[in-house]
């Protein structure tokens, strides 16, 4: 079997865990480095402009790949200035945007986000999408010269789990982007089970962040993902998922 | 509303320096009603706007009978995945209060599902204390003998410089109520000098036309905390008795100017134990409920302040609203508003922030003075040769920026002095 890697923008990874940015803490941050073995690592770029003693700039090793998010947006304009001061702060080409004007459920607003990749795709970014998913607006986002989507599983933070499973598996069929589940997903399970589906990779932030002990969740996320994976690779697709196969084909006996 | 059982504050103090002619108009004002302006008319010059959600506020808080609650609606609030109007109205009740407990474990799930373990900080910088106001229960109010002051831009600029050397990079923005004294383009260009040292700019004024709250949000500020003290109107003019501050629904509808005039996020609370803190803790909740539903887009936060001792009357305290009645006022608080910041001053003990941090209070302040160009020598031990104004409160938590965050580390909690960006 050829080397497995998660390509987005050219940029080749070997995890397929992304460690989200809501709730943080240093040592959720060493927990999804060393146990969960995230390669990827969001940063809330309001998060980072900041002089504090405890700089989370100052925790990612290097070899880490920083993506930036442009939380706090309110729209394409304000994503855009966030992600252009990302970069003058030193975090790279890669932005993951996000664009909400809802502060109850921080559902992100699909139009907005089109527009931003837009923009942002045109200046070079390695643009990472949060939407809302839809088929039509996963199709703009391709076009728009986004470089993977991200579906949300579920309201972030919520733990919810897979609440959009059937939308998510509409854009793995039809979107030639690796598609990163995000937001929502609260259990191992789930995270394994939208790898099965055919995600690219998995971001999760609260799961880890609430967890009763860190490491060993951020451990148990790294199997589900790698378990999930290999099982999409297996041919998990080809299984059937009503009644049983039978051992001798069920049309033996045409003959000519 | 007649509580019996209840002593009330005794909040009338004669100054020996008012003028007998001072004397004679407070005396009037205190006692006879008549002598008092309408509280429900707009002043000339306060911009009156067109919105719905006063009454939708003050429709519920009118029909609410707390006593009409019982266990099993407790019990059926906290078994609900969504917490409705009728839900936080049983979790406020007095037959909530045995479920406690059961309602801080609800309210830490909440919490960390919306913040993690996060803990925000930030400090208060008053830059003036002058007032046209008289409210009975401020040491800040016109009558109060105490030393007022206004800091220049020198000494303004002095002041953020000490804060910011601290470490901090969220302020707020305080001046006692004069429009006179403390004008919106002196009040601007403080936002100006803020923007210079701090990443968050906050503001704790007196309300503002939209037009203002616009112009200060150019000047850097993006947030504006306005207490409401008590929404019960009838109470509110009791303890108001004169200048603008006296007009209710101006203040009450000062989070929607400022959400017009472009702030990003706006602040609200009652000051419980002047009224009935039961009613007034269900109103400042739905203010914030029906104010997000039509700017879903704002950030929201409540506070919780209680009444608390003022220069020249130390007897002023939060009669029936105890840290357990505080207590379930913010576990409550937050069962209902699981998205809102919750902030809890320097007004209540150590004790009580280092707990309640860990179940609801998402913000805390420190290194906390009250009083007027005063920084220097709180911060660096100095004996700054520089005038200083008094205190609004007398304040119990008077940790440093240094402790609090060791203190908040030490709880397991995730410090924080900045999550923003002006855009």
């Amino acid at each position: 079997m050829k080397e497995d890697k998660l390509v987005i923008g050219g940029h080749e990874f070997n995890s397929r865990f992304i460690l989200g940015s809501g709730k943080y803490s240093m040592k959720l941050i060493d927990a999804a480095i060393k146990d969960a073995g995230a390669e990827i690592i969001t940063l809330a770029v309001r998060r980072a402009n900041t002089k504090e003693q405890e700089n989370i700039l100052d925790y990612i090793p290097e070899g880490i790949t920083l993506l930036p998010n442009t939380s706090g947006a309110r729209n394409a304009e304000e994503a855009v200035r966030i992600a252009r001061l990302a970069r003058e702060l030193g975090c790279g080409n890669f932005v993951k945007v996000e664009i909400m004007r809802d502060s109850k459920y921080l559902l992100p607003d699909n139009a907005e986000t089109v527009k931003a990749t837009e923009i942002l795709a045109k200046e070079g970014f390695v643009v990472l999408p949060y939407m809302y998913p839809d088929l039509n607006v996963a199709r703009d986002l391709a076009n728009a010269g986004a470089a993977s989507v991200m579906p949300l599983a579920s309201p972030i933070g919520s733990n919810k789990g897979l609440a959009t499973k059937e939308f998510i598996q509409i854009l793995i069929d039809e979107i030639d982007l690796p598609i990163i589940v995000d937001a929502g997903i609260g259990r191992p399970s789930q995270a394994c089970e939208a790898m099965e589906m055919g995600a690219a990779a998995i971001m999760a932030n609260t799961a880890l962040a609430t967890a009763g002990d860190l490491p060993m969740m951020a451990s148990a996320f790294k199997s589900a993902i790698e378990a999930g994976r290999r099982a999409y690779l297996a041919g998990l697709g080809r299984m059937l998922t009503r009644g049983a196969a039978a051992s001798d084909p069920l049309t033996g006996f045409l003959h000519d | 509303m007649i509580r019996g059982d209840i002593m009330d504050n005794r909040f009338f103090v004669d100054s020996e320096f008012l003028s007998e002619e001072a004397l004679l108009k407070k005396h009037e004002l205190e006692n006879d009603p008549k002598s008092r302006k309408n509280h429900m008319e707009y002043l000339p010059g306060m911009e009156i706007i067109e919105s719905d959600v006063c009454e939708s506020v003050i429709k519920q808080m009118n029909s609410y009978d707390y006593n009409r609650y019982t266990a099993s609606d407790v019990k059926a609030a906290l078994q609900h995945d969504t917490c409705t109007i009728e839900d936080f109205k049983a979790l406020l009740s007095p037959a909530a209060e045995p479920f406690l407990e059961l309602m801080a474990e609800r309210a830490r799930l909440e919490t960390s599902k919306h913040f993690g373990n996060t803990v925000y900080l930030f400090t208060p910088l008053y830059i003036a204390n002058y007032c046209e106001n008289y409210c009975v229960y401020c040491g800040f109010n016109c009558y109060n003998h105490i030393k007022r002051m206004k800091l220049t831009y020198e000494q303004i600029e002095k002041e953020m410089k000490v804060i910011a050397d601290s470490g901090m990079e969220e302020i707020l923005i305080l001046t006692g109520e004069s429009r006179a004294k403390s004008d919106i383009e002196y009040i601007g260009e403080a936002c100006k000098l803020a923007r210079k040292y701090f990443r968050m700019v906050g503001l704790e004024i007196y309300p503002v036309n939209t037009d203002e709250y616009r112009y200060l949000h150019e000047c850097g500020a993006d947030y504006v905390t306005v207490f409401q003290e008590t929404y019960d109107s009838d109470k509110y003019e009791t303890l108001h008795l004169l200048g603008h501050k006296r007009v209710w629904p101006y203040r009450f509808d000062a989070q929607e100017r400022a959400l017009r005039g472009g702030m990003r996020g706006v602040a609200f609370s009652a000051l419980l134990g002047l009224s009935d803190f039961r009613k007034d803790a269900l109103a400042s909740a739905l203010h914030v409920y029906y104010l997000q539903r039509k700017y879903p887009h704002a950030e929201m936060s409540l506070s919780c302040p209680r009444l608390r001792p003022i220069i020249n009357n130390d007897k002023i305290n939060p009669l029936d609203v105890h840290e357990r009645q505080l207590c379930q006022v913010l576990c409550a608080y937050r069962i209902f508003l699981p998205y809102v910041g919750i902030t809890v001053s320097s007004r209540e003990s150590a004790a009580f922030r280092n707990g309640i941090v860990k179940i609801a209070a998402t913000k805390v302040s420190a290194g906390v003075s009250t009083g007027i160009g005063d920084h220097e020598s709180k911060y660096t031990g100095k004996d700054a040769d520089a005038d200083m104004g008094d205190e609004q409160f007398e304040i119990d938590d008077g940790r440093s920026l240094e402790t609090m965050y060791k203190d908040i580390a030490d709880e397991g909690l995730q410090p924080v002095l900045n999550d923003y960006l002006y855009v």
